[in-house]
């Protein structure tokens, strides 16, 4: 199961917190992606932007990066602290 | 050390604790970033910041991490506030002390500039025109670039 939390503007655009996803044969975090559109399509206006960041189990990454089961994804947009 | 807290902090209170029973640092530099109006066109209410619970620490331990590999440090600190906040609000604080101002001044503001580019945090301002998102700036972004 890999979760996948989405947050701040992005998390409104979709209306969703969270998704999690139950047998997934992602490789990499794109396939991820892929597969919450197959499952969502309506998202594909917002979740494919390109300025969104991604993180793997805490960790800034991009699109490449693999993804292994148990692993906690998240989508955001560009952060704005400080 | 990093806090990520609600409330607000004493700007005295983190300088002691910087430089407390440590005689050999003769710099010590903190930063601390404020709420301000960023439109004056729009009527500010006041702030929302989100942020991404177990990342953020990591985030900020890896910032941490990098300017003390880079500069000569004898302490540092990072408080982020995150929640409710007014116009003129402290948001954040960096502080670094070293023997030598040159080390202390750079590593406060390296951490900054990454600070603001990789911490997951996100302001919402609150205005008459509803909640708006603040947009990233280009310059943080060329801020990084440098270091």
């Amino acid at each position: 199961m890999i979760k996948i939390l989405f947050f701040a503007a992005l998390r409104e655009q979709l209306g969703c917190a969270e998704v999690e996803l139950v047998h997934t044969k992602a490789k990499t975090l794109a396939d991820v992606r892929n597969q919450v559109l197959d499952l969502h399509p309506e998202w594909r206006e917002y979740l494919a932007n390109e300025k969104l960041l991604a993180a793997v189990n805490h960790i800034l990454v991009r699109l490449d990066h693999v993804v292994n089961e148990g692993d906690e994804v998240a989508f955001f947009p560009p952060v704005t602290g400080g | 050390m990093i806090s990520i807290q609600v409330d607000d902090f004493d700007v005295g209170t983190e300088y002691t604790a910087l430089t407390e029973k440590d005689v050999s640092a003769g710099a010590v530099v903190i930063f601390v970033g404020k709420v301000r109006e960023l439109s004056v066109q729009k009527k500010i209410h006041g702030l929302v910041i989100e942020h991404y619970p177990g990342m953020t620490e990591k985030s900020l331990r890896a910032i941490a991490e990098q300017a003390q590999q880079r500069w000569a440090l004898q302490s540092w600190r990072i408080i982020h506030r995150v929640g409710s906040l007014q116009l003129g609000d402290k948001i954040v604080l960096v502080g670094a002390s070293s023997r030598h101002r040159e080390d202390a001044f750079a590593a406060a503001e390296f951490m900054m500039d990454f600070l603001k580019n990789s911490a997951p945090f996100w302001k919402k301002e609150l205005t008459d025109e509803g909640e708006i998102w603040v947009e990233a700036a280009t310059k943080d972004v060329a801020a990084v670039e440098r270091w």
